[in-house]
């Protein structure tokens, strides 16, 4: 696609306004906000976010429960998770985000089980308070050695008034100061998962934080160097790729969050010289309130392709003396043959490459050096519940006349894929099977697609292997039949 | 540095490496402070107990892993099964992300359903504007032909008419007042999806036999020589609805396959993306009024539908998943009864070949013991094929499975001596499935991809035959119904079986004596 910017900018303009004419003309103007294309200098991307999506659109968005349960608490190994509510979000949302860990499960570790209060119908007409308080005692008796429970809220829980907030101090209380953590994450609150994230992280600064009795756990020596990985949910051991990088400048990594993570690590972050924070959009609450409230300073890095690794790294030693300055430079030059090699087979692959982009988070912004690193393009991107610090955050990563979708529909999408035909999409599950339908390479950027890690640079290596495989396989050239071809 | 550019390495090893393997042991040393190895080894050991057993069989509140999922699932399962239908599903929005990757997961094909988006204003005022705008949007991005509309759990307690609401949908132009709305209330704190299918399909047959919401006049039954179908909730129905059309066609008979999404979801990749696919038409599903009979392949999906139709009139085969010889036996029949024709030669050789494969292959499962869990119907069918072959269905669970179900269970192991030392659990979950397939263990597990934690925490290899499978690839695409689905089926149980084998002899000098070439 050898267009100029402004020959791009007029496509981009032209399928917007084209897309929006299916939209009955209220709604269009709605959407509208959402759909725009970067303008360089710009100190955003010129799009409305964090709105309300249509209803009847096919957002691609979820819930606060997802983001609360999903993402934040889920991968809290040593805890129980209780989805309280009826059977189903915890049954679709039952260990399929990949968060690595170590721990046997069912005995210290639950991450990838399903814990439900199962409503039944009577629990909705009388609450299920009673339930609740019963279940926690069934856990204590049956998993004895969990350090903690959660309870995730689903929907009803809001609505039908129950005081999970009761329970939890009365259960607490009985079980010895055993943490016990109310959420009031029910899906209908807020317009995404954002809101989840939110509502998880004040809940570990309420119940957490403000609980803590250092009476109660080992002595815990900290260090000059003491850091924590905030915002990493290690899937496919992405907080591993990451904590070795850390670990070899000098840094020592007191806290997981939360991948991996343990309720003993949420404790020791209070003491941490400095928060590292991968995913601002689901954790940069608690590290404000940590800054605020213990003077933990944070910075923000990313940990994805080489150039981003290298930069991050140096940033993050600025923080500290001149020994981890000079370890993060040899680090980067340890690692610089990795790179060199993993770039010189597959950059010349991949040279020119466009890739689209639509996920959460971070990554429709934080992955784009990696692409770039490799000789890719991106020419559009979107975040599902991204919000416009993570806009104003994106120009630092983009081109002029990206096309951008904020909440982006089934239809916008499938239409700008039709339009825009680049060589890769990386987007979820959902969208996955409609563009291979299509015979458009395309990699889930939410679990990477059942591989990785992706983080670092043993991550990037597998991350330039899994681009390369998805663009490169043979099956695409089969979509169309011989004898369709010619025609 | 053990990544290299050379053989990029996976998680699967890469983590093995004595640099992360030293993380591990740092970061749980230093920072974990959880319990010690000591301790964990003893809550492990006690939790295979018959102690922990009991505490675990005594639990009233709690649910670990249960095998069943919410009723808009089958509902979005339902909408999917008719023609160039749109599935709308009523409250908030998270639900329908998951309805559609759990799909997606099982099929590896896309699934369509819009949700009506409701956040905490719907919560305060209800969500009829969410219904009204979500009609229009819908109808006018993805032009289906019918919309047909279920609910969440947060639209049931808000008590939220869906009727009413698509009534003044209508009268506000969302959707064009002879535009197909066809609806039903799917509350996820009642039944499971298997309900949330009965559920859903009542509301499409009843919204085009019975005047579509008093907007028509009901349609009267005039009885012709077809027969309807009606499959259930079904992992495979990709190879199984093909299978079943054979079948029918064999016969020569006319079939109305009522609620069929076996096309969405086995379509080609060849450049286009089709949203819908196949299905159920509008003509078909009102032409199913006029059948002479309805088989319902699986009773526990299809409760409320089968009653109504007997009180349409019509006779009502009900069956529960039937497969293996007897099962498929007894289909077949019926379909030979209801239309009076023959059973095919086709079909009658394909018997013979079943029951041949059976015979060459018996030895290797005859006394063996099985633990399955799944829904009602399919654990019915499995059962009984097991005891066919001189197998056990040991402990045979349906989380979603009430009395009347256990009770047929109980009838059928009653009918074989080898049901004498099996045990069937209603309303169970996967976490008593653990404690059973510790303190009674079996050889084999049929379940899920679920299982796969309980194969690893017993030791019992799984068999992946329910519902969902995410991984492992393509088997809804084989039939598990008729006598083909059996011989399927046959594979599968026997595959297991000689793995096993083969991976308890293959150790050189020690085991691999009985590594044999021929079995």
């Amino acid at each position: 696609m050898s267009m100029t910017v402004e020959e791009r900018k007029a496509v981009n303009k032209a399928l917007i306004d084209e897309v929006l004419k299916a939209y009955p003309d209220k709604m269009a103007k709605r959407r509208a906000k959402h759909l725009g294309q970067y303008e360089e200098g710009k100190p955003d991307c010129g799009v409305k976010s964090n709105i309300k999506s249509l209803p009847g659109v096919m957002t691609i968005r979820g819930c606060a429960y997802a983001g609360s349960k999903g993402v934040v608490w889920g991968p809290i190994k040593d805890m129980v998770h209780i989805s309280h509510g009826p059977v189903g979000c915890g049954q679709y949302s039952w260990a399929a985000r990949r968060n690595y860990y170590i721990g046997t499960t069912g005995i210290d570790t639950f991450v990838t089980m399903q814990f439900t209060s199962d409503f039944q119908e009577k629990d909705i007409v009388f609450g299920g308070d009673k339930k609740l308080d019963k279940i926690i005692d069934e856990i204590q008796g049956l998993f004895p050695l969990n350090k903690g429970i959660s309870i995730q809220s689903e929907c009803p829980i809001g609505l039908i008034g129950d005081d999970i907030e009761a329970v939890s101090k009365k259960k607490s209380k009985e079980y010895e100061g055993h943490t016990i953590v109310p959420v009031r994450c029910e899906g209908f609150r807020g317009v995404s998962q954002s809101l989840g994230h939110h509502l998880a992280n004040d809940a570990i600064r309420d119940w957490v934080f403000d609980k803590l009795d250092g009476s109660k756990r080992p002595e815990f020596e900290s260090t000059p160097y003491d850091v924590t990985i905030i915002g990493d949910y290690n899937i496919g051991g992405d907080a591993w790729s990451s904590r070795i990088l850390l670990e070899e400048i000098g840094l020592r990594v007191i806290a997981q969050w939360s991948g991996d993570g343990t309720i003993a690590e949420l404790e020791n972050t209070p003491k941490a010289k400095l928060n590292l924070i991968h995913c601002y959009r689901s954790m940069n609450y608690i590290s404000r309130h940590m800054e605020e409230k213990y003077g933990i300073p944070w910075v923000e890095y990313n940990f994805f392709g080489p150039t981003k690794i290298a930069a991050s790294l140096r940033e993050i030693a600025s923080h500290f003396d001149d020994t981890i300055k000079a370890n993060a430079e040899a680090v980067i030059a340890k690692y610089q043959p990795l790179v060199d090699a993993v770039l010189a087979k597959y950059r010349p692959r991949l040279l020119d490459k466009t890739v689209m982009l639509y996920v959460g988070g971070l990554r429709p912004r934080h992955v784009i050096g990696a692409y770039e690193d490799l000789g890719m393009k991106v020419v559009g991107t979107g975040y599902e519940f991204g919000h416009n610090d993570d806009y104003q955050r994106t120009t630092h990563y983009i081109g002029d006349a990206t096309l951008i979708y904020d909440d982006v529909t089934g239809y916008e999408f499938e239409k700008f894929v039709e339009k825009i035909q680049p060589d890769l999409i990386g987007s979820g599950i959902k969208e996955k099977y409609v563009f291979q339908k299509m015979g458009v390479p395309f990699r889930q950027m939410h679990s990477w697609d059942y591989s990785g890690p992706y983080h670092g640079y043993d991550g990037f290596a597998i991350f330039a292997r899994d681009m390369d495989m998805a663009i490169s396989s043979p099956v695409w050239k089969l979509a169309k039949a011989p004898w369709k071809a010619a025609a | 540095m053990p990544q290299s550019a050379d053989k990029v390495i996976d998680h699967e090893m890469l983590f093995r490496e004595p640099e992360y393997q030293k993380i591990f042991a740092d970061k749980k040393a230093n920072f974990e402070f959880n319990h010690s190895d000591a301790r964990v080894a003893e809550i492990r050991d006690w939790t295979k107990s018959k102690d922990y057993k009991d505490k675990n069989f005594a639990r009233e509140a709690l649910t670990v892993n249960p095998a069943k999922a919410c009723q808009p699932l089958g509902a979005v399962y339902v909408a999917n099964g008719f023609h160039k239908t749109l599935s709308f599903v009523h409250g908030s929005q998270g639900c329908v992300a998951y309805y559609r990757s759990h799909f997606s997961r099982h099929f590896k094909e896309p699934t369509s359903c819009v949700s009506s988006s409701m956040t905490e204003d719907a919560a305060v005022f209800g969500g009829l504007n969410n219904m009204v705008d979500g009609l229009a949007n819908a109808y006018n991005l993805y032009k289906p032909e019918m919309i047909a509309v279920s609910t969440t759990c947060m639209a049931e307690v808000i008590g939220d008419d869906l009727n009413a609401f698509i009534k003044t949908s209508k009268e506000k132009g969302s959707v064009p007042a002879e535009f197909d709305v066809p609806f039903a209330h799917t509350p996820a704190f009642v039944g499971s999806h298997v309900t949330g299918y009965d559920n859903a399909l009542l509301g499409v047959l009843q919204h085009f036999w019975d005047g579509k919401s008093k907007t028509t006049e009901p349609l009267v039954r005039v009885p012709d020589e077809s027969i309807n179908f009606i499959g259930g909730f079904d992992g495979f129905v990709v190879g199984n609805m093909k299978e079943i059309k054979r079948i029918f066609d064999l016969f020569g008979a006319k079939v109305n396959i009522v609620c069929d999404p076996s096309e969405v979801w086995n379509t080609p990749t060849d450049g286009e993306f089709r949203m819908y696919e196949g299905g159920t038409t509008k003509a078909e599903v009102e032409a199913a009024l006029h059948a002479k009979a309805t088989i319902v392949f699986q009773e526990f999906c299809c409760e409320k539908t089968a009653k109504y139709l007997r009180e349409k009139g019509q006779e009502v085969v009900v069956l529960n998943a039937p497969v293996g010889v007897a099962g498929t036996d007894r289909f077949i029949m019926a379909i030979s009864l209801l239309t009076g024709k023959p059973v095919p030669a086709v079909l009658e050789r394909e018997r013979g070949q079943l029951v041949d494969a059976m015979a060459d292959s018996q030895a290797h499962l005859h006394g063996k013991r099985y633990a399955l869990y799944g829904d009602p119907d399919q654990m019915l069918g499995y059962s009984e094929f097991l005891l066919e072959l001189g197998a056990e269905p040991a402990h045979v669970l349906a989380t979603n499975g009430g009395e009347d179900w256990a009770n047929k269970v109980q009838a059928l192991f009653d009918s074989s001596p080898y049901g004498a030392n099996c045990k069937v659990y209603p309303k169970r979950d996967l976490w008593h499935m653990r404690s059973l397939l510790h303190t009674e263990p079996v050889d084999f597990l049929i379940g899920n991809t679920y299982g796969k934690y309980l194969e690893r925490d017993c030791g019992v290899p799984l068999i992946r035959l329910v519902f969902p499978i995410f991984d492992r690839h393509h088997y809804h695409r084989f039939p598990t119904w008729g006598y083909n689905g059996a011989l399927w089926l046959l594979t599968m149980l026997l595959d297991e079986f000689f793995e096993t084998l083969d991976a308890n002899t293959i150790v050189p000098g020690k085991t691999d004596y009985s590594y044999d070439i021929i079995r």
